[in-house]
């Protein structure tokens, strides 16, 4: 279980949200400049809120007045937007990074389908295969909860149709909550049991599609 | 020929590049990374030899490490340590004049990439210092590295502060630049000749080098596709 509940200013506004969510897919929608990203960011913990509270399964990351709990020890996955994979290691050295065993990242390079590209460096291969990799190394870390920073937003049409369906079947095995950051509606449809409207930093509307 | 000052000037060069190297990338971190309080000041500190005539440094730092300055007196108290007109002096006068360049490459290189990459691996459970030679070094390494070269050029060609603080001592403290003027103060042209012509040499190498590398450092990480 997810509990977010903070505030925190932003030059042009302030992010004011509730949150309370079970292991499924959590869309944050918006327009661009709506504190999405922000949202997901103190999470992670790379942005920390003015007040408030962010737990995970009974374990708190922030309250206020009290020193935040670190990054490293958070055990987040996270898919940033232009996937942040290191240039200067192959794809495999990404994913052991911070992998906790290698049993699993076999696994994980087998279900993704990355095995070819183990290797390679990231400047040489395509977009959907970078996204393939980052959530590879994301998931490698066994993390109790997965972000995803608008993981789609540079892929063409096609490749982000089978990359939401790899999404969706790492979901059912995985099984852990995925919060994801987008400002395509389809996209969120297509994905998420929740819908969250945000806008302004506020909550505007909490939509319930019929997979969650 | 006498070659001691090669000898000399690349011993007082690679100290100085290795002084610079460490105190650079230190300060780069702290300085550069962060915001803080006064922080141009310090910066405007550390790059002021960037400026000034070698002469105004050379003399600060005769005032400075002086037998009846501020430093100068602490270290010949404490360590017995001579710095005014030993080869020392001319390390000194190198890592003051070089500095500059070096924490300008090393900040350039520190904020010359994508700082999500430092997050990626802290999500992922790496300790600051494992994000550190992990990631930010090896990324930061190609401008630092052009640093590097940059500091040891500089150094290698610091004339008046080194003047100033080392004097021209045949066989103590008579690096190339050094020589070259008081060969041709005393009327020896083809010693200065000579030693004009190495260093042109070594210059232009260096400066080749620097243009190649940082080109194909731009590319390095680019996307094939």
């Amino acid at each position: 279980m997810l509990v977010v509940k903070i505030k925190k200013k932003l030059p042009h506004f302030t992010i004011d949200v509730e949150l309370k969510e079970n292991n499924d897919i959590i869309i944050l929608f918006g327009p661009s400049g709506s504190g999405k990203t922000t949202i997901l960011n103190c999470i992670a913990g790379f942005d920390i809120p003015d007040e408030g509270l962010i737990a995970l399964n009974q374990k708190a990351f922030y309250t206020t007045n009290r020193e935040a709990v670190k990054i490293q020890q958070r055990k987040v996955g996270y898919v940033f937007q232009d996937f942040a994979l290191f240039p200067h290691m192959t794809v495999e050295k990404n994913i052991q990074y911070g992998m906790k065993s290698k049993e699993l990242m076999n696994r994980l390079v087998k279900v993704i389908g990355i095995e070819h590209l183990l290797q390679k460096y990231p400047k040489q291969i395509s977009g959907g295969e970078k996204q393939r990799v980052a959530l590879a190394r994301a998931l490698a870390t066994e993390p109790d909860i997965l972000l995803l920073d608008e993981p789609f937003s540079s892929l063409d049409q096609e490749t982000k149709r089978e990359c939401y369906y790899e999404l969706l079947r790492l979901h059912e095995i995985w099984k852990i909550p995925i919060i994801m950051v987008t400002h395509d509606y389809e996209e969120a449809k297509r994905l998420g049991s929740h819908i969250i409207h945000l806008k302004k930093g506020e909550i505007i509307k909490k939509e319930k599609l019929h997979g969650g | 020929m006498n070659y001691t000052p090669l000898i000399l000037s690349l011993k007082v060069a690679s100290i100085a590049t290795c002084i610079v190297f460490i105190l650079g990338l230190i300060l780069a971190m702290l300085i550069a990374r962060n915001e803080f309080l006064g922080k141009s000041i310090v910066e405007g500190i550390i790059l002021l030899p960037l400026v000034l005539p070698p002469t105004v440094v050379g003399f600060s730092l005769l005032f400075l490490f002086g037998k009846n300055g501020p430093i100068g007196s602490l270290l010949m108290n404490w360590f017995d340590l001579q710095i005014v007109f030993t080869w020392i002096g001319a390390v000194v006068a190198s890592v003051v004049v070089a500095f500059p360049l070096m924490y300008q490459s090393a900040s350039a290189a520190f904020q010359n990439y994508d700082k999500n990459l430092e997050n990626a691996a802290k999500v992922m459970g790496a300790s600051k210092w494992k994000v550190f030679w992990t990631i930010s070094f090896p990324l930061a390494w190609p401008g630092l590295l052009a640093g590097l070269v940059l500091t040891f050029a500089r150094s290698l060609g610091e004339f008046g502060a080194t003047l100033m603080i080392a004097g021209f001592i045949p066989g103590k403290t008579d690096t190339i630049p050094l020589t070259i003027y008081f060969a041709v103060q005393s009327g020896n042209s083809k010693v200065a000749t000579s030693w004009v012509i190495i260093l042109i040499i070594l210059g232009f190498c260096a400066i080749i080098w620097i243009n190649w590398w940082s080109k194909r450092n731009l590319l390095r990480y680019k996307s094939e596709k």
